[in-house]
């Protein structure tokens, strides 16, 4: 037998097959995500090809097609045209089109941002604020509040999206910036609370102690002391929201339409000719992928610490 | 810097009174230790005083003004924490000038502040380390460089010493006291450690169950201890108890124990009951092989200079501190007799001790 390694490490055998499992893992759950990728630069025709191309000339076909709109023009009238000033209107034209201006896309991407970046802050800041409070503060009937708190993850959200529907009407919510903001911040509140008390408990509370005998105001403590103690928890908390508020669809169909239309519910409906357009669908999915892809690396580290903090005392 | 004075302090959590009505003043640059077994009341006291628990009833001078239901940023006393508390985001200047940044000093005067207390600390080449990289010690003296910068009314310590390893935490005490003596600022310290409390204190108050039993000087403490708790709680080992099955009279200077006769200190007051108490410190024993109390050794520690041997008798265990040239081996049987009078008798109704020639 070989005693030359120690009992606790996992032997050689057993770290190959963890590691083969993992690749097999992403490996599936890349398929998915290659293939999106893949499709949006593919051109109209491979994308819908019968056997599927794995192996095809790259276009940015997808991406041009999702940024602009375009009409279908006679050979004679394109031929009268000005030569193309750019590659996309070249391309455009190769399908024997014009373009005749830029698709909402841009818009409704930029909607995504405002909304999920919004209701993210609103959430970890409001989040923050009370998990601070139900962790230091004799709060009355505390644990219930925290139940109650919890109990509105209990249901699927859209159990509730008529009674939303027909409020945010008469509120004159529905379709707006804010109302969304605050719907995504209502739904991630009660994820945000429970994360950060879990947080907050772990920060020894002599550290506002000290900043308060030190001069500040328990608020003011807060903010110099505990809050950037607590970053672990809230990078980690707002990864979560952020996730949840960037990919939440059937409130986003439901309620709304141009305005403050999300990218979720805009990326599905974008048509081409005789079908959906399935490169520029891919394009769209891609580049709404980024956003969220760029802010979890980012944040990466701290979501590493932050799932398993707590776990052991520092 | 100002006197400290508690009258009829009390605390309560639900049912529980952490402090009972506590009265006691802590004069103007004195190092007061309030010492006691944990749970007994002394940092929830502490913590009155510094305005992180609000009292219950009772008033706290500082100085002359009742600062008892101010928050703690109103107060000017400066707090040092067992766990010490230094903000890990931030580097060591800025731990020492946070205090500072509040009260809107300027750069320049924060800078300088900062400067003389890390000086004086020797902390002054670390002040741009990380919390986080630095030894136990340096943590310690940065806590205490935060609390002294702002120059406060009063310094309160919640047993600072307490995470130290014991060789660091003798120079560290040694550092304190010449702290105090450098600064002669006010402070209150708590600590369940007599050694340290008898090293840094001008002036001690042992607490039990939420009372202050005695607020004296160190040797007062040791010597003439009010009460069979604080008698048996100084000291290394504690005081030696036996039972006196009679009651006390005034002017009586011997009691029967068991049978024998021993002499005690002309005693100038009677006893409430007719159960007592004989108590005798270890080192006020002694062994030989003709006279006292017989028994056999059950136990011997060696301290280095002096001896802690334990006899038991048919009136229970009892230590006795000797020279280190006496030798004795386990279960030899051995005589144990007073060395000398100074013997205290406590009243066995009251726990207290009661006035005699010895202890007035």
């Amino acid at each position: 037998m070989d005693t030359s390694r120690s009992y606790l490490e996992p032997s050689s055998f057993s770290k190959k097959m963890a590691a083969a499992i993992i690749i097999v893992y992403a490996v599936i759950t890349l398929i998915p995500i290659s293939w999106m990728v893949m499709t949006s630069f593919k051109n109209v025709d491979s994308a819908i090809s019968y056997p599927p191309e794995v192996l095809f000339e790259p276009s940015l076909e997808g991406y041009v097609n999702l940024f602009t709109n375009r009409s279908r023009q006679s050979q004679e009238y394109l031929d009268s045209l000005p030569p193309p000033k750019n590659w996309y209107e070249e391309l455009v034209r190769s399908r024997e089109m014009v373009i005749t201006g830029p698709s909402k896309f841009l818009g409704r991407y930029s909607n995504s941002m405002i909304i999920g970046f919004g209701s993210t802050f609103a959430s970890v800041f409001l989040g923050a604020l009370a998990a601070y409070a139900f962790s230091r503060f004799r709060v009355p009937l505390k644990d219930d509040l925290l139940f109650f708190i919890l109990s509105t993850r209990m249901f699927p959200p859209i159990a509730v999206a008529v009674p939303i529907f027909i409020m945010y009407r008469k509120l004159g919510l529905g379709d707006t910036h804010l109302g969304m903001i605050i719907l995504y911040t209502v739904v991630n509140l009660s994820l945000a609370v429970w994360l950060l008390k879990g947080f907050m408990d772990e920060i020894p509370k002599e550290y506002e102690e000290a900043a308060m005998i030190d001069g500040y105001s328990r608020l003011q403590a807060f903010f110099k002391v505990v809050l950037p103690q607590a970053m672990t928890g809230i990078a980690a908390t707002a990864i979560f929201c952020m996730i949840f508020s960037w990919n939440e669809y059937a409130f986003a169909v439901l309620l709304t339409q141009f305005n403050a239309q999300t990218a979720p519910p805009f990326i599905p409906t974008i048509i081409g000719e005789g079908g959906l357009d399935w490169p520029a669908i891919g394009a769209g999915t891609t580049l709404f992928l980024l956003p969220v892809m760029i802010f979890t690396i980012i944040l990466r580290k701290h979501l590493l610490r932050g799932i398993t903090f707590g776990a052991v005392r520092k | 810097m100002s006197q400290i004075k508690i009258v009829n302090l009390q605390k309560s959590f639900g049912d529980f009174t952490a402090v009972k009505n506590s009265n006691l003043t802590i004069n103007d640059k004195e190092f007061f230790v309030l010492l006691g077994p944990s749970g007994c009341g002394k940092t929830t006291t502490l913590r009155m005083i510094a305005g992180l628990e609000l009292p219950t009833s009772g008033e706290i001078y500082l100085g002359d003004e009742e600062v008892g239901m101010l928050r703690a940023s109103e107060r000017d006393i400066a707090f040092v924490f067992q766990l010490f508390a230094l903000y890990p985001h931030m580097n060591v200047r800025n731990n020492l000038s946070f205090p500072l940044k509040m009260q809107g000093y300027k750069r320049s005067d924060i800078k300088s502040r900062v400067e003389e207390a890390a000086k004086l600390l020797r902390i002054d080449h670390i002040l741009n380390s990380n919390i986080s990289s630095l030894s136990g010690g340096d943590r310690q003296r940065v806590a205490l460089g935060r609390a002294l910068v702002r120059r406060p009314k009063a310094f309160l310590m919640d047993e600072p010493l307490g995470t130290l390893d014991a060789e660091f935490r003798e120079l560290m005490c040694l550092e304190l006291k010449k702290l105090h003596l450098d600064i002669g600022a006010t402070t209150v310290y708590v600590t369940h450690d007599q050694l340290e409390a008898m090293s840094l204190a001008d002036r001690i108050a042992v607490m039990d169950g939420g009372e202050i039993l005695q607020a004296d000087e160190p040797n007062i403490i040791y010597n003439k201890p009010k009460t069979k708790f604080v008698a048996s709680f100084i000291g290394s080992p504690g005081m030696n108890f036996f039972e006196v099955n009679e009651g006390i009279s005034k002017d009586q200077s011997f009691v029967n124990i068991e049978g024998a006769k021993f002499d005690i200190p002309k005693q100038l007051e009677e006893s409430k009951g007719s159960k007592n108490f004989f108590g005798i410190r270890p080192e006020n024993l002694t062994l030989n092989n003709n006279e006292g109390l017989k028994g056999s050794v059950f136990g011997v520690e060696y301290l280095g200079s002096r001896k802690i041997i334990t006899v038991k008798t048919s009136l229970g265990e009892i230590k006795v501190k000797t020279d280190i040239s006496i030798n004795v081996k386990l279960n030899e049987n051995v005589q144990v007799k007073p060395l000398n009078n100074n013997i205290i008798i406590f009243d066995g109704k009251t726990d207290k001790s009661l006035n005699s020639e010895f202890i007035k």
